[in-house]
């Protein structure tokens, strides 16, 4: 629940030009799924959990890193346009 | 040992807090995603120690798919352009669902006892997951230009509201079957959540997609969150229903940018919510 909240208040006033890079932001913070997705393959038995579990750590790692790159690549923008200033 | 890992958890999970907070400003905004991006790096070098991890051909699996997963998505990441941002950020979105799908699909095959509770919470982290998964697939695929045409046809509310009902009665039949769960009873239950997000999808229009992805975004987040609640895992429970609750508030916010409410961009032509949105 303070979690919750503590999305709330984190959202509640962003300027607009913001949005994208910070639904970008939360994306990469999301890739947290990572973590949750090794311990999963690590504790795979079977070779159909380990299946499931690796291809789950393929696609956690794209989240992670992918939303990286996205997000540093968007305010890296942001950077350019405020040294100018 | 588990002491250790809980505090690089917590930290990593205070990180992510600070990171977003700093995003939501533009002048701290750069900053931001460095701290999170610190956050994510000991969270997971830290799994690498968890007891639970265990078994050499695991180990090798897990960096393998590290490997994999990351320097694809590496190399797509830096190698987009601008304008295509968007549908990359949908595109790693429904990865991290797709991940969190996988997480509850192997709780849930797993031999050892979950308690009913568990159980459902993994059913309704691997709905949410796979439909994220699957939506933000489509919406990508959409804002690609793979998908030119907003696929409508008469009933498909009532057929949309048949695959989501189907998904849910089998999801509580799981949730109640107790440590063995039927194999091919999962295999369907997984398709019928992975075409609802298909479905739910496919008739909004391009120009609504960004508001869409955001959605997803949340559902991603708020069944990340479940998933930590499954693994008892405190940085996914904490980071997961962060995203899930500021990304509902900004599709919200992204919504009313556009001046529709966001029951208009998704009910228009549709006539039946994820259910999951509200965190």
């Amino acid at each position: 629940m303070l979690a919750a909240f503590t999305g709330y208040e984190v959202i509640s006033k962003v300027p607009v030009i913001l949005h994208t890079p910070l639904m970008s932001g939360s994306n990469f913070i999301h890739g947290i799924v990572l973590v949750g997705t090794m311990v999963a393959l690590g504790h795979a038995e079977t070779t159909a959990q380990m299946w499931v579990g690796f291809i789950a750590v393929i696609l956690a790692a794209g989240n992670a890193v992918g939303g990286y790159v996205v997000t540093e690549r968007m305010l890296e923008m942001f950077k350019s346009s405020k040294g100018a200033k | 040992m588990g002491f250790i890992i809980n505090v690089a958890y917590f930290a990593a999970a205070v990180l992510f807090i600070v990171g977003l907070k700093q995003m939501a400003s533009p002048v701290t905004a750069r900053r931001g995603i460095i701290w999170a991006g610190w956050g994510m790096v000991i969270a997971t070098v830290v799994t690498f120690l968890h007891p639970e991890v265990r078994g050499f051909i695991n180990y090798l699996l897990i960096i393998l798919g590290i490997g994999i997963g990351g320097g694809l998505a590496w190399y797509t990441g830096k190698r987009v352009a601008m304008t295509d941002m968007p549908q990359m950020i949908a595109l790693y979105n429904g990865m991290g669902g797709g991940a969190a799908a996988g997480i509850g699909i192997v709780a849930l095959m797993g031999s050892y006892e979950l308690s009913w509770t568990i159980q459902f919470i993994a059913v309704l982290g691997v709905i949410i997951g796979a439909v994220a998964f699957s939506g933000s697939l489509i919406a990508f695929a959409k804002l690609q230009g793979l998908i030119t045409k907003s696929l409508r046809f008469d009933m498909q509310q009532k057929i949309n509201l048949g695959v989501l009902g189907a998904t849910v009665l089998l999801g509580i039949i799981i949730s109640f079957s107790g440590a063995q769960v039927n194999g091919a009873l999962l295999t369907v239950f997984l398709l019928l959540a992975l075409a609802f997000g298909i479905l739910m999808t496919l008739p909004i229009g391009g120009a609504d997609m960004p508001v869409v992805i955001s959605l997803y975004n949340a559902l991603t987040g708020l069944a990340v969150g479940l998933k930590g609640l499954v693994l008892d895992n405190a940085a996914l429970m904490i980071a997961g229903i962060v995203v899930g609750a500021a990304g509902t508030l900004l599709t919200q916010l992204m919504a009313k940018a556009m001046n529709r409410p966001i029951s208009n961009v998704l009910f228009s032509h549709f006539g039946e919510s994820s259910g999951g949105d509200q965190s």
